[in-house]
């Protein structure tokens, strides 16, 4: 006899537990540490010279990029899961159709490459 | 009393799914909050062997020396009585938020981690996954995706230059070798059928490679095993990609106005998701808990006459967890090492080995072992 219960249950239930051990150190730390703020310690940590600037500045365009790319090839990854675990079903077709998704997905690689997009320098 | 125990028994025997699952949980739970302590004593040791340091070693336990084993436990009791204080200028949300993410991320994503085969209890079998998917495998990558939420969060809540210049490196740097570890796996997926770690170590265990070989991944797509090895490190934000917190030119990086217990829930969810990366590389590489040449199946026959018939799965189950703490071990050594043996990249170098080189070296990866394997297969 195998016991079996809703299988997302034990996530739900996992992350009870551990959004407890996380949320409890934080509390106990905050319950058991000393409290002597001054202003020095409170302030921006630079390395012990005054701050310069505010962090809260233009960033570059190149993160901007990065994850505007990231989401196209992520999501290509997804499509080819489905593939991979149909790959005994589809046999051939499912290969030769994958093969022509990698490609056309090569050429926008590609593009991508020639215009810079991935050079940080 | 008699009767309230019959009634203990009787609710056990109705709810052993549920009870079964908490107490999987909880053995889980219990691995990864040991992982941390463990490896930041053994990072330190080895650090100071590496550079021929002594290293943490007085710090004992009830009087035993034990080679410094007290330290993490001093650490944290250290750690615990620290002040903890939110820096003026930053996001009090985010900032008390973005420590929490990464532990509980480290502690949950572990549960995806098949343990041992399973243990009959009672008449029950009992699978030794905490959280057992069809699709466990999707669950244990959708888990180290939300990774780089804590870090993004810390580095960007902090309201510090530093630390939000290593908390948008790591973004960067963890999405993009998402990719390269997606792409690795994908061959794997298709040479075993199924997204089911318990699955693909069965399809590991009950045949050999050429008559002697374990039937390991690793020896079935050798190029997904490195692409994933490295992948790992730069999704764990580990020496040579630790970019994040660069020492050197940024202070600690994303962690920079953390301290007290906050600064070590980072740690923990680092060492839980290296733990769990390692776990995942040996389930699907290195036929997880099963030892080579002997499949569960015969090491609970061989077991059998010697205890009996349900003990001997348990034993059997004790074992194969050993033998996958041993292999994950390995990893972990591996992860230590590398920090001190090897130099950190620089960031356009770090960007264009996951970019240039690892992203086309994984298509043709999986191309040619998808035409392999339908040669072999459908032919």
């Amino acid at each position: 006899m195998t016991a079996s219960i809703n299988p997302y249950l034990p996530i739900l239930v996992a992350f009870v537990l551990a959004l407890l051990v996380a949320g409890g150190a934080t509390i106990a730390s905050f319950l058991l540490g000393p409290k002597k703020p001054n202003p020095a310690k409170l302030d921006v940590y630079e390395c012990g010279v005054p701050a310069v600037g505010t962090a809260r500045q233009r960033l570059s365009v190149k993160f901007y990029l990065t994850a505007i790319l990231f989401i196209l090839f992520d999501i290509e990854t997804v499509f080819l899961y489905l593939w991979a675990v149909l790959f005994g079903q589809l046999k051939w077709f499912g290969i030769i159709e994958v093969a022509l998704f990698v490609a056309t997905l090569v050429v926008g690689y590609i593009y991508v490459l020639r215009r810079g997009a991935l050079n940080w320098d | 009393m008699e009767g309230s125990l019959g009634a203990v028994a009787q609710f056990l025997d109705t709810n052993i799914g549920l009870v079964a699952s908490i107490g999987k949980i909880a053995l889980a739970l219990v691995i990864a909050l040991q992982v941390a302590p463990i490896m930041v004593w053994v990072e330190r040791r080895q650090a100071a062997f590496i550079q021929r340091r002594i290293g943490p070693n007085r710090v004992g336990l009830f009087g035993f020396r034990l080679f410094g084993l007290g330290q993490p436990l001093a650490d944290t009791i250290k750690l615990l009585f620290k002040e903890d204080f939110i820096p003026q200028q930053a996001n009090k949300f985010f900032y008390v938020l973005a420590p929490i993410l990464p532990a509980v991320i480290g502690l949950v994503a572990i549960q995806g981690i098949p343990l041992g085969k399973e243990i009959i209890v009672a008449g029950h079998t009992i699978d030794l996954q905490p959280v057992n998917l069809n699709a466990g495998f999707l669950y244990l990558f959708a888990m180290s995706a939300l990774g780089v939420y804590g870090v993004a969060l810390a580095g960007w809540s902090s309201n510090n230059k530093y630390a939000l210049l290593g908390g948008l490196r790591a973004s960067a740097q963890m999405i993009s070798y998402e990719i390269a570890m997606g792409l690795a796996l994908l061959p794997m997926v298709f040479i075993y059928g199924t997204l089911d770690l318990q699955g693909m170590i069965a399809a590991q265990s009950d045949s050999l490679l050429f008559g002697f070989l374990p039937n390991w991944g690793i020896f079935l797509s050798p190029i997904s095993f490195v692409l994933f090895v490295v992948t790992m490190f730069a999704e764990t934000n580990r020496l040579p990609f630790d970019l994040a917190e660069g020492e050197a030119e940024l202070v600690a990086g994303f962690l920079v106005e953390y301290g007290s217990m906050r600064w070590s829930l980072f740690f923990l969810g680092e060492y839980a998701m290296m733990f769990t990366l390692s776990a995942l590389t040996t389930c699907v590489f290195l036929g997880g808990y099963e030892i080579p040449w002997l499949p569960h199946a015969q090491l609970v026959t061989l077991l059998t006459p010697i205890f009996t018939a349900e003990p001997a799965t348990w034993v059997a189950a004790a074992i194969g967890l050993g033998v996958l703490i041993v292999k994950v071990a390995a990893f972990m050594f591996l992860f230590v090492q590398a920090r001190f043996t090897l130099p950190r990249f620089r960031y356009d170098q770090l960007m264009r080995v996951g970019w240039v080189y690892m992203l086309p070296v994984a298509l043709l990866n999986l191309v040619v072992m998808a035409l392999i394997v339908g040669f072999l297969r459908l032919t």
